[in-house]
């Protein structure tokens, strides 16, 4: 699905940056998630236009989006909302809720005016209906009822434990702590389930399940597209002129890779099996794509070689990309 | 419980001095053990949300309190709401049908 960015923040194609900024950020006022909890509208819209600020608002990523180098499905940033912990509670047992902690902020009361029509759709949503008010009120009991409740929480893992697995002792908001074991793999947004981990029925002793929806954080160099990792390295010009054995990192640690010699920067190697391993599965590759680097301060030996080699050997890396402005 | 260099290193964007500023002003609450800060989940997500407020929405420092202020009633009264809403789950079948008949009848009176 590739949408037009710029269109999603409703600016033109040569808005300048600082219009781009305006732009978002009026936008996020509007449906930021954390100030309109339960609003799953709001929070659909604002992973759309940040997702796309994500982007625009890079000057790099943007002339990389302008070029068509990179599609519009930026990557999401997961982190931990505040309506999640601020809501945190009724599902798992009324004692340690996080909202209380706040809840006398500033001095404000708890000012009890609320009448049902404000709250109406919450009510839809706790009485497990389809969400359309009263008349989605049917399955009153969708929670608690039957042998113990089901709880649902919510936890971020890093992307390297996400693709290779690992066992996490995690205390939830409500103070409960689990052991969750990751599977190798793991996608963002995934639901684990830990039987018998969610709430006990005070009459009949059987507890229900836990479920835990997992976003997996981005990774500063690492991507992953299925099974498949991603990454870029950087070589010296000596290495990807000469070729090397270097080290370069998997998600399950550092492995050696051979440049070939005469190598350029976008030259992809693939480190067959290297990727991710879900058990029972064939295991990704990971893709190590290079880029070379120049010295940060190149000296004048090095430029005088290399522009003395040019006019000898001149060549023209821009063929066919000229005049296409 | 994480001390206040783990959040700090969690929140991106956010600096030690700004933390001790947020705590100062009540913003955050950290709990204090010997002398020193310990900051829970909901107070990590609450520094990002206060980041995101200040600096990603440009509101200024005088507005975010009231900001927080506002918000931190609006998750009250959901709470509140989600108790009774759960007190009404936990009600005999009898019970919770006369209360979703009387639901619908307010809805319907709007």
């Amino acid at each position: 699905m590739s949408e037009d960015l710029y269109a999603i923040l409703g600016v033109s194609r040569s808005a300048s940056d600082d219009d781009i900024r305006k732009a978002y950020r009026k936008l996020a006022k509007e449906c930021h998630p954390d100030l309109h909890p339960g609003d799953k509208k709001a929070e659909e819209k604002f992973k759309r236009i940040s997702a796309a600020y994500d982007i625009l608002g890079d000057p790099d990523k943007r002339k990389r989006y302008d070029r068509g180098e990179i599609d519009s499905r930026g990557e999401e940033t997961p982190h931990a909302r505040y309506q999640h912990y601020a809501d945190a509670g009724a599902g798992a047992g009324m004692g340690g809720f996080g909202g209380r902690k706040y809840a006398n902020f500033g001095g404000g009361g708890m000012g009890g005016g609320a009448g049902f029509e404000d709250i109406s759709d919450l009510f839809a949503d706790l009485f497990g209906g389809g969400g359309a008010r009263a008349g989605g009120m049917g399955g009153m009991g969708g929670m608690g009822a039957g042998g113990g409740g089901d709880v649902r929480y919510r936890m971020t893992v890093g992307f390297t434990e996400a693709a290779a697995g690992a066992r996490k002792r995690v205390t939830m908001p409500d103070g409960k702590t689990l052991n969750i074991s990751v599977p190798a793999g793991l996608r963002d947004g995934q639901t684990l389930r830990l039987k018998g981990q969610g709430e006990q029925d005070p009459r009949t002793g059987q507890a229900g399940d836990a479920y835990v929806e997992v976003s997996v954080e981005s990774h500063p160099h690492f991507t992953r597209d299925g099974d498949d990792v991603y990454v870029t390295v950087s070589v010296t010009p000596g290495e990807a002129l000469g070729g090397a054995r270097i080290s370069v990192p998997t998600v399950t640690g550092d492995v050696s890779l051979t440049v070939p010699k005469g190598s350029n920067t976008g030259r992809r190697l693939r480190l067959k099996g290297k990727g991710i391993q879900r058990p029972g599965a064939r295991a990704g590759n990971q893709y190590v794509t290079l880029q070379v680097v120049l010295p940060d301060e190149p000296d004048e030996a090095l430029v005088n070689c290399v522009t003395e080699w040019e006019k000898k050997h001149p060549y023209n890396p821009r063929r066919g990309t000229e005049g296409r402005s | 419980m994480i001390t206040a260099v783990q959040l700090v290193e969690r929140v991106h964007g956010l600096s030690m001095e700004q933390l001790e500023v947020w705590v100062a002003a009540d913003w955050v609450r950290p709990e204090h053990h010997q002398g020193a800060w310990y900051f829970t989940e909901l107070d990590v997500a609450r520094a990002s949300l206060i980041r995101e407020i200040r600096d990603d929405l440009a509101v200024d420092e005088e507005t975010v309190p009231v900001i927080l202020s506002l918000l931190d009633q609006l998750y009250a009264a959901r709470h509140e709401t989600r108790a009774l809403a759960e007190a009404i789950n936990q009600q005999p079948e009898s019970v919770r049908d006369s209360v979703r008949a009387c639901l619908q009848r307010l809805y319907e009176e709007e």
